[in-house]
């Protein structure tokens, strides 16, 4: 008998939690949580005790049992769909040592540069892979996907844009996915969609004659234009005349390429565009049923600033040696708010390091080959489906091309289906073909067999092959010429490369990362084991539908499970990251004012404590945001918010709180909160960010909450990748719930509904309690690429509430409360703790002070952070949500000795600050002001500082056999910002 | 450097020295101070007409950011090109080198003097 999950997942055993117990003075963890969480708002007011229906708890290998017969019900076809989504072949080398390896899939964003090297290295080779592809001068670190990476940009050119018009042009061959998202996104910033088929306005073909639009000069006035390249058809034309006339009237242009295509066709930058956008899924990256991919967005010089999400830039440490960081933060949503320029934050770093890494392993030539590879083989599909006398209508393609058939579509489709590869059905007269890496000659004849052309495949002369791209569109520029891309070809060569950037960094499996906010708990291996399965990893997200049952099970059970702990009454999977969630959430609630003729109700009250996030994600919502201030105990200001509902009343859309509040405290009132605001006709956004403080004890949907994104990379345990993947699901009641997004492309748009046992009477089904609730379909508009958006990863928070149960879940909400409030107990006497709640106890995380001691002694919340990474740790979260203060979350998943290692640590660190105060230290040379110490800091040139050696890097004796060495001393932050370099820097600068 | 006690204040941090129809405006020393090591300033084009009050620029830090407002109504004389090129300006001669637009103006609205501006910020 194998022990429970449960043991392995929580850190601290009995033994260590009487022990931590004692100190706080209660006698269970039930008595302390109790004691902090608000009896008014406790689970057992609202439902009987023992009513949940998630299922016992399985053990591991139970879960992976359930999970390979999920996986069993899923059919992994060839696919040829394309639609932005490839088959691809994820070299092993990567496979191992990147996507399987918890040294890049455990660490987090790299807001502490100095200990996050080594991804910034893999995210920094990544943008410079996508601007010099795409031809342009910056690219980012990663956006979530390419259809809400062209949202983006058609807000970018919104932003950057002089003209005065609101229309915004979409090509008419375009994705569908992309289209969708756009009219959704769109229309809730009132802009005005105008889809016009470019490629014929441009050659003058029957687009022109049907949209109206006389020449490529005359597109009317517009603010930005969007451009697919290729084209969603296959179809390969030059977009430069479209380009040059809409930058002629003041527009903006967006182009969405194809990075495959780009290393044989003209790059978007030479061809003009100002922004370039896409995914980079086909660089080794599984198709996942959708995801997780890396998006990416470059942009013209000039224009950095607009660039939405994170950007890697080149700085200085303090000794003047190269090294990397974040570079202009302030244009992000945690610094501007609701003047952001994206509400984006978690992108998709782990996808984004593994296609950069492609590209490393391949370089510039093996790229070429591939799409030399593809194009030929794409080449070879039309002359076979010609010489089978099918009707090959794309003249001009890279991988893709359109097949007319009038009434005959959907019979091919299934003919080809039944011999094992997935083709798209355009229409009922077209078919789509799509040829990707891994398409072999065998695929082919499957294809053209589909087309009756069985017989004749065999006679096919391939040396009739003609190239289908157009010859003025031939790439000539160079690309990928940095040694970076030229060196690691062998796969020894490659392994270390890898290695050598995990070593650089500080992920969870070094130590805790007591990041506030964060939830940095284990991320535990049987969790993992699914993810990288084919029958999981291998599946196009527009499969048909009886290809993937075994998802569509998966996802119902997750969303049965997550409205029963969330105490809601349906659940999307579809927003991929916690930013698309609550936009979603938002949407949702603007769609029911609509419905209800309150088309006025767009004021969103947001707390002075809220993560930024929260504004952006409202501005984009198309609402108004309206700031309710904090009490100095850091609660929300209830005089405050009566008097804020009292002046918007009849304008109330909603109020967005974060439950337990962003301070790390249960606030007492929210009950009273959420009232207030329905009594106003408003409707309760409750931000999950800190869900892990609540589960098994209270549910938002119990105490007032209408909708909820949760993070199911913070408390249902998948991993933050170094800044992505994450899922941001949202949850809603009933009356909501048809709101929720849909998808134009979904394979069902039934999903889970609550029935009367949740309190809400919408649904087919009769709520029992037992989970078997009705389903209801959400008719919002999408706001991810894939209908599921990262399907891929859920198995890991499906295996984690299958593995811990009902019971498990609230056991480890107790060990994270207990673990949060131990901290502050033992450090409440060296840092006051700013804030408490019921009975002077914190949630899950605790806010440490430390402004009166940079007052006292001139040690900054920088020096602490910096100096924990002498002592092996990680920094708590800085200066969020107060500024001048280190926020702890110690999560569940640590045992006693580590958080006790933490504890002394911060003890021994204050006493260094002391000893700075005391004069023993000069202010300006000691321990923290120079912190981090790197090995060459204390080995070279003679030691002339007033502590000594061993004190700088060896504070501790245990880190004498352990010791985690940063590779750069702390970083110049405003060198990097004001002398901005996002692409990888010569090789000599290093020397 | 401007003596900074004969310069005229407002109650977002920026000082303004009045010099015939000209006003001549930076942000204050705490007000540098409390943004941090500043990395970029946008400032509005020369010859456009500003209302006092207004936002009409920008001052970012490593990690924050600072509205530049128009402390008088009226049009942008000259903006200067040496803090674009080195914000950092901003930080090490806020009242001198650091300035940052010149407004010719109609009327001068009320400003804070040297002592209040001092009492506002608890100096």
């Amino acid at each position: 008998m194998s022990q429970p999950f449960t043991q392995r997942h929580i850190g601290t055993d009995a033994d260590a939690q009487s022990r931590m117990l004692a100190i706080l003075g209660y006698d269970s963890v039930d008595a302390l949580v109790n004691a902090a969480v608000p009896g008014s708002i406790q689970v057992d007011q609202f439902r009987v005790l023992g009513d949940s229906t998630l299922p016992p708890a399985a053990t591991e290998r139970e879960a992976i049992a359930e999970l390979r017969t999920l996986a069993d019900r899923n059919t992994v076809k060839r696919s040829m769909i394309g639609q932005g989504y490839y088959d691809t072949v994820t070299p092993a080398v990567i496979k191992r040592n990147v996507f399987e390896n918890p040294s890049w899939y455990t660490a987090y964003t790299p807001y502490q540069p100095e200990i996050s090297q080594g991804r910034l290295e893999a995210l920094i080779n990544f943008q410079t892979m996508i601007a010099d592809l795409t031809g342009l001068s910056t690219a980012n670190a990663s956006m979530l996907d390419e259809s809400t990476a062209v949202v983006e940009g058609m807000l970018l050119t919104r932003r950057a844009s002089k003209s005065k018009s609101n229309r915004f042009i979409v090509d008419a061959d375009a994705l569908p996915q992309t289209k969708a998202l756009l009219a959704n996104r769109a229309a809730a910033l009132g802009i005005d969609l105008v889809e016009i088929a470019l490629a014929d306005v441009s050659t003058g073909g029957a687009g022109q004659v049907a949209t109206g639009a006389a020449t490529v000069a005359d597109l009317g006035e517009h603010f930005g234009i969007f451009v697919q390249y290729p084209g969603a058809s296959g179809r390969v034309w030059n977009p430069a005349a479209v380009i040059a006339a809409a930058q002629a009237q003041g527009a903006l242009t967006v182009v969405a390429a194809d990075l495959l295509a780009l290393t044989l066709i003209t790059s978007p930058g030479e061809l003009g565009a100002d922004v370039a956008v896409g995914t980079s899924q086909r660089f080794g990256v599984p198709m996942g049923f959708g995801g997780p991919h890396a998006g990416y967005m470059a942009v013209r010089q000039g224009l950095e600033r607009q660039l939405p999400g994170r950007l890697v830039g080149v700085s200085v440490d303090a000794v003047g040696h190269p090294a990397y960081r974040l570079s202009l933060q302030v244009r992000e949503q945690h610094i501007r708010r609701d003047k952001a320029t994206s509400n984006i934050c978690t992108a998709q770093v782990l996808l984004a390091v593994m296609a950069g890494m492609y590209a490393v392993y391949h370089g510039p030539d093996g790229l070429k080959t591939i799409a030399r590879q593809v194009h030929e083989r794409a080449g070879q599909l039309v002359v076979a489906l010609l010489a089978a006398g099918a009707d090959v209508v794309t003249a001009t393609f890279f991988d893709t091309v359109r097949v007319s058939s009038p009434g005959r579509a959907a019979e091919i489709v299934a003919a080809a289906a039944d011999g094992g590869v997935n083709l798209h059905l355009v229409d009922a007269d077209t078919i789509g073909i799509s040829v990707d890496e891994t398409t072999t000659l065998a695929d082919l004849a499957l294809v053209v067999g589909a087309f009756g052309g069985r017989e004749s495949f065999g006679l096919v002369n391939f040396s009739m092959v003609e190239a289908g791209l157009p010859p003025e569109l031939h790439r000539t520029s160079e690309f990928l010429t940095h040694p970076v891309f030229n060196t690691h070809r062998s796969e020894t060569s490659m392994m270390r490369y890898l290695k050598r950037l995990a070593d650089y960094d500080y992920a969870l499996d070094r130590g805790m990362i007591p990041l506030g906010s964060c939830t940095m708990k284990l991320n535990a291996a049987t969790e993992m084991e699914a993810v990288s399965w084919p029958e999981f990893g291998g599946l196009h997200p527009f499969a048909p539908r009886a290809d993937v049952e075994g998802y569509l099970e998966l996802v119902r059970q997750i969303e049965t499970w997550l409205s029963d702990v969330t105490g809601y009454d349906s659940v999307s999977l579809q927003p991929n990251a916690g930013s698309q969630g609550e936009l979603a959430g938002l949407l949702a609630i603007r769609g029911y004012h609509l419905s209800n003729g309150d088309a006025e109700r767009l004021v969103c009250l947001i707390p002075s404590s809220a993560h930024g996030t929260n504004a952006a994600s409202a501005v984009l919502a198309g609402m108004k945001v309206v700031v309710v201030a904090c009490d100095e105990l850091g609660n929300v200001d209830l005089d405050d918010l009566r008097a804020k509902i009292a002046v918007h009343a009849d304008n109330l859309a909603a109020l967005m709180i974060t439950y337990p509040s962003t301070h790390g405290v249960y606030e007492h009132e929210v009950g009273a909160i959420c009232r207030a605001v329905h009594d106003a006709g408003g409707q309760v956004y409750v931000d999950g960010a800190n869900l892990n403080a609540l589960l098994g004890f209270a549910r938002y949907g119990d105490f007032g909450g209408d909708v909820s994104h949760l993070n199911l990379h913070k408390t249902f345990c998948i991993p933050h990748g170094g800044g992505g993947p994450g899922v941001g699901p949202v949850a809603a009641k009933a009356h909501l719930a048809p709101f929720l997004p849909g998808h134009p492309l979904a394979q069902s748009d039934e999903h889970y509904l609550l029935g009367a046992g949740g309190g809400a009477g919408v649904g087919a089904g009769a709520g029992s309690g037992d989970g078997s609730g009705g389903t209801i379909v959400h008719a919002g508009g999408p706001v991810s690429a894939a209908p599921y958006g990262s399907p891929s990863i859920l198995p890991i928070s499906w295996a984690y509430v299958r593995m811990m149960g009902a019971e498990g879940l609230k056991e480890a909400t107790g060990a994270a409360v207990l673990a949060a409030n131990y901290v502050a107990k033992r450090l409440d006497a060296h840092f006051p703790v700013l804030y408490s709640g019921d009975n002077g106890l914190v949630a899950h995380e605790c806010i440490l002070d430390l402004r009166p001691l940079t007052e006292a002694t001139g040690v900054t919340v920088d020096d602490v952070a910096k100096r924990l990474v002498d002592y092996g740790f990680h920094a708590p979260t800085m200066s969020f949500p107060v500024s001048g203060t280190l926020m702890i979350e110690p999560t569940e998943s640590e045992d006693l000795g580590e958080i006790d290692r933490f504890v002394e640590a911060m003890i021994a660190i204050k006493a260094e600050a002391d000893a700075v105060a005391s004069g023993r230290w000069p202010a300006d040379d000691n321990p923290l002001h120079n912190a981090p110490h790197t090995a060459q800091s204390v080995i070279e040139g003679e030691w002339t500082h007033a502590y000594d050696r061993e004190t700088a890097v060896y504070p501790v004796r245990s880190l004498i056999r352990g010791k985690y060495w940063p590779p750069v001393r702390r970083i110049d932050n405003a060198f990097g910002d004001r002398n901005l370099v996002c692409a990888c820097p010569p090789p000599e600068a290093f020397e | 450097m401007a003596d900074k006690t004969e310069l005229q204040y407002t109650a977002e941090h920026e000082w303004v020295l009045v010099d015939g129809d000209t006003v001549t405006v930076g942000i204050t020393a705490y007000a540098a101070d409390k943004l941090g090591d500043v990395v970029f300033v946008e400032l509005p084009a020369v010859g456009s007409d500003v209302a006092g009050g207004s936002v009409v620029g920008e001052i970012e830090s490593t990690k924050s950011v600072g509205e530049l407002f128009a402390p008088v109504t009226g049009t942008v004389a000259e903006t200067n090109d040496a803090v674009v090129d080195s914000p950092e300006l901003v930080n090490s001669d806020p009242f001198g080198a650091g300035w940052l637009i010149k407004v010719t103006y109609a009327e001068l609205p009320p400003l804070l003097s040297y002592a209040e501006y001092s009492a506002l910020v608890g100096e």
